[in-house]
């Protein structure tokens, strides 16, 4: 019956940094290499005008339409407080995560690979921008090293600032 | 095959069976219906009865056999229906309505209910005996009538060929027959096509029936009561060979030669043998509304998100067409006649089909309206009071989506009426008033929205007590406050929980969730009233959700939407109309008004890009409340499509939702309701 919550549910009950292998779009942020799952990735697209939301955070640039589906954009470089620069080049990766469409800004996509349980190392102990359970693995390939995201866990937690906690929100 | 997948066309069928029999009891009680009215219930619960037995809901066609059994002896003008009677039927409504429920999703099924159901009908049932004796009136026109009993029936049953289509079986009614006494069956073949042009799925046997024995017509006829329509039928008396040409006779046996276009006089006609019914059931054709039931239209059940698939597209392709219309506006019209006519075309016919497909939402207020009968008989009744509902308007068609959340705002007022609104008898009586109370609802087209209307003709508010009671509360007052202006009072949240407003005809209880259900919707809630006349509420509401009216004003390099609903005015302050308080709270003086003045560019957190010192300033009402928008500028006017902010994203306090505009962009939806009131 609650279908949102059943989804949720193995998202949130993995174990900390427990990246399943499989096939990771990878992206650049900066000088760092980072990857998702790939059945999150809805497309690809250039970065439009976006229509600016008040009450948000720098990183979250506004809203676009996407065929009709009003969706919001983030920076990935401001949220990860990096310099960011638009562009003719600036790329968008449209996410599917949790029921939602959300587009994430990011430098540049570079390649879909596939990662074998082998390949993933676990997430060593470093102070990060963002919430550390959000990191699930580092994946090595050759002389490359992918930080690999827990990018449902992270679009849909509460200091992204795309959804309002619930148990606050009825609280409130 | 899986039964199974019939039940949800069952369950919606069944309840609106119970509707309809709801409906034609109240009708029958405040004695409205007539004979036709008790057809339309027997029908109801005949078509209840059959469906749950064929899917095997022993405990609903149990009671409705009860049922049955009380409604056709009300048929056959056996019985009359008194008060008694029709409030053990409603019981046994709410009895079936709550098995139906627990048939379908499995609640608890509530026993007491169910008991107190069946026992009131069979009170009235068992006490029938007494009743014919009680009343020879009744019975003895019915005796009187035919000197020669028929000794049974000559019955001439031919099926249309698609009788099998739907699910009936002419085997089934042959054995119900011959349960009922001794029948004689004659099969006629001669329709039948050569075996190899036979289709096994038609039906091409008819029959010569004689059933002999003292039956009722009326049982007859319930057997082929589903196929009614679907044969050709006709049921006479077979007399004893000595006189079977009395002449009473010949009339009372018309046939029932149901053709499909006019099913339902015929029953009417062919239980009379008792002459007394005639007379009632002439008075009933003037005073049932039953004709909108003879309309019947051919519906397809479609689901909701489907249809709301449609408007979306819909919405994107007037977006396209917009799109469109605007690039070609730079065109050379003499180089590119034919484009720009072409897309003319386009944008009328975009529009007709966004017409089109937003009327697939729109159903009859009667949806809304239709529980109103009965919930006002209840709280009357409750009540100790004695009230007429009145309703009017009921075809008017509005957005499904609106008319199920305008229900609970109705229902409270209604019930506010009835309640608070109306005096009792004893106090009507000194008023000079009729002792019954009327409350009425109304729903009205008026341009692009719909006036729905709560009124009642009861005491009317105190202008006195409320003004007391705001003061009381602190609520600040207007200078001199016209009576509009003290009835909205009512509206403020102070008021709702004041439990000793009930006697100050208590308007206020909840009237604050009331006005913000409606203000949610893009509605507006008035109230007029008169001390001693009664008070009506009226509430206006756009058509559909979906689409609405919009100014759009540019505000930081961004494009918004007011609502247009909500929009009074619009005008260009001078400086020294606007004031400080408190240093920096800023307030727009509106000839003799001071409204609090939000600049939308530091709500929104947008630079300001305004460099001019002339602002533009939009009065906008919302919740009741006045205030002054400041903008940069005002761009013009548009409908546009309201599109969901939350589904992708949360919900931002200030804004209603999101738009499309012509060049593809996203435009903000104002709320002005939610508006953060501290910048």
């Amino acid at each position: 019956m609650s279908t949102p919550a059943a989804t949720k549910s193995p998202a949130t009950a993995l174990p900390v940094n427990a990246a399943t292998a499989g096939e990771f779009l990878t992206f650049t942020l900066g000088s760092e290499e980072y990857g998702v799952d790939i059945l999150k990735v809805q497309e690809i697209r250039g970065y439009d005008t976006v229509t600016r939301l008040p009450d948000a955070p720098d990183y979250i640039k506004g809203v676009i339409n996407l065929r009709g589906t009003i969706v919001p954009v983030i920076d990935m470089r401001l949220k990860f407080r990096l310099e960011a620069k638009y562009d003719a080049l600036t790329v968008m990766i449209v996410l599917n995560v949790a029921d939602r469409v959300v587009g994430m800004v990011v430098d540049s996509v570079s390649d879909v690979v596939q990662l074998g349980p082998e390949q993933i190392r676990s997430m060593p102990e470093v102070g990060t921008g963002i919430d550390r359970r959000y990191l699930t693995g580092i994946g090595a390939l050759d002389e490359r090293m992918l930080i690999l995201l827990d990018i449902e866990g992270l679009m849909t937690s509460t200091d992204m600032g795309l959804v309002v906690d619930e148990a606050a929100a009825k609280a409130a | 095959m899986d039964i199974t997948r019939f039940h949800a066309t069952f369950f919606e069928e069944s309840r609106e069976n119970i509707a309809a029999m709801e409906a034609g009891l109240l009708a029958l009680e405040s004695g409205g219906g007539g004979e036709d009215t008790i057809h339309v219930v027997f029908r109801a619960a005949h078509s209840i009865k059959g469906g749950s037995a064929t899917f095997g809901f022993t405990a609903i066609a149990d009671l409705t056999h009860l049922l049955e059994t009380l409604l056709e002896e009300a048929r056959s003008g056996r019985r009359q229906l008194d008060a008694n009677a029709i409030g053990a039927l409603l019981g046994s409504v709410d009895a079936l309505r709550m098995l139906l429920a627990a048939a379908e999703h499995g609640d608890a099924l509530d026993q007491a209910m169910l008991q107190q159901a069946r026992a009131a009908l069979d009170r009235i049932l068992t006490g029938a005996a007494d009743a014919k004796a009680a009343a020879p009136v009744q019975a003895a026109p019915a005796a009187a009538a035919p000197e020669a009993k028929p000794i049974g029936w000559k019955i001439d049953f031919a099926p249309e060929r698609s009788l099998f289509l739907s699910g009936n079986d002419p085997l089934r009614m042959l054995r119900e027959l011959g349960q009922l006494g001794e029948l004689k069956v004659a099969c006629r073949d001669d329709a039948l096509p050569p075996f190899t042009e036979l289709d096994p799925f038609e039906a091409w046997l008819a029959w010569d029936l004689e059933l002999v024995g003292e039956i009722k017509r009326s049982a007859i006829e319930d057997t082929f009561a589903w196929v009614e329509d679907q044969c050709s039928l006709s049921i006479e008396p077979l007399m004893p060979a000595a006189s079977a040409a009395a002449p009473a006779a010949v009339a009372s046996a018309a046939p029932v030669a149901a053709a499909p276009p006019a099913p339902a006089p015929a029953p009417v006609s062919a239980s009379a043998p008792a002459p007394a019914v005639a007379p009632a059931a002439a008075n009933a054709a003037e005073t049932t509304p039953v004709a909108r039931h003879d309309a019947v239209e051919t519906t397809i059940r479609v689901a909701v998100d489907k249809v709301d698939a449609l408007i979306n597209l819909v919405g994107e392709l007037v977006i396209t067409q917009a799109m469109l219309a605007q690039r070609s506006a730079e065109l050379d019209p003499s180089l590119h006649e034919l484009l720009l006519s072409g897309l003319d075309q386009l944008d009328r016919n975009t529009r007709d089909l966004q017409e089109a497909v937003m009327s697939v939402r729109m159903l009859p207020v009667d949806f809304a309206f239709s529980r109103f009968p009965r919930m006002v008989r209840d709280i009357a009744t409750r009540l100790g009071k004695k009230v007429n509902l009145r309703t009017s308007g009921e075809a008017t068609e509005l957005d499904k989506g609106v008319i199920e959340k305008i229900v609970d705002p109705l229902v409270h007022l209604v019930r506010n009426a009835i309640d608070h609104g109306l005096e009792t008898t004893e106090q009507r009586i000194a008023a000079g008033k009729p002792e019954a109370g009327t409350v009425s609802l109304s729903a009205v087209h008026q341009g692009g929205h719909i006036i729905i209307e709560v009124g009642d003709d009861g005491r009317g508010l105190d202008r006195d007590r409320i003004l007391a009671k705001a003061v009381e509360r602190g609520i600040p007052l207007p200078e001199n406050p016209t009576d509009s202006q003290i009835w909205d009072l009512v509206f403020a949240p102070g008021f709702s929980t004041a439990e000793a407003l009930t006697d100050l005809s208590g308007r206020g209880v909840g009237m604050d969730v009331v006005r913000k259900n409606i203000s949610a919707l893009g509605g507006q809630v008035e109230i007029r009233s008169r001390k001693g006349d009664g008070t009506t509420v009226s509430i206006r509401l756009p058509l559909t959700m979906a689409i609405l009216d919009g100014m759009t004003v540019s505000v930081g390099g961004e494009v918004f939407i007011l609502p247009l609903n909500m929009v009074i005015e619009s005008l260009q302050p001078s400086l020294e109309n606007i004031k400080t308080v408190a240093g920096n709270a800023r307030v727009l003086r509106v000839r003799e008004d001071y409204l609090p003045l939000l600049d939308l560019a530091v709500q929104y957190g947008l630079p300001a890009a305004r460099t001019d010192s002339q602002p533009i300033a939009v009065v906008v009402e919302s919740q009741g409340q006045r205030l002054a928008l400041e903008v940069d500028e005002l761009l013009g006017q548009q409908q546009v499509v309201v599109k969901n902010l939350e589904r992708n994203y949360r919900r931002i306090p200030g804004v209603a939702g999101a738009t499309i505009l012509g060049d593809g962009r996203v435009a903000l939806i104002v709320d002005a309701g939610s508006l953060p009131k501290a910048a």
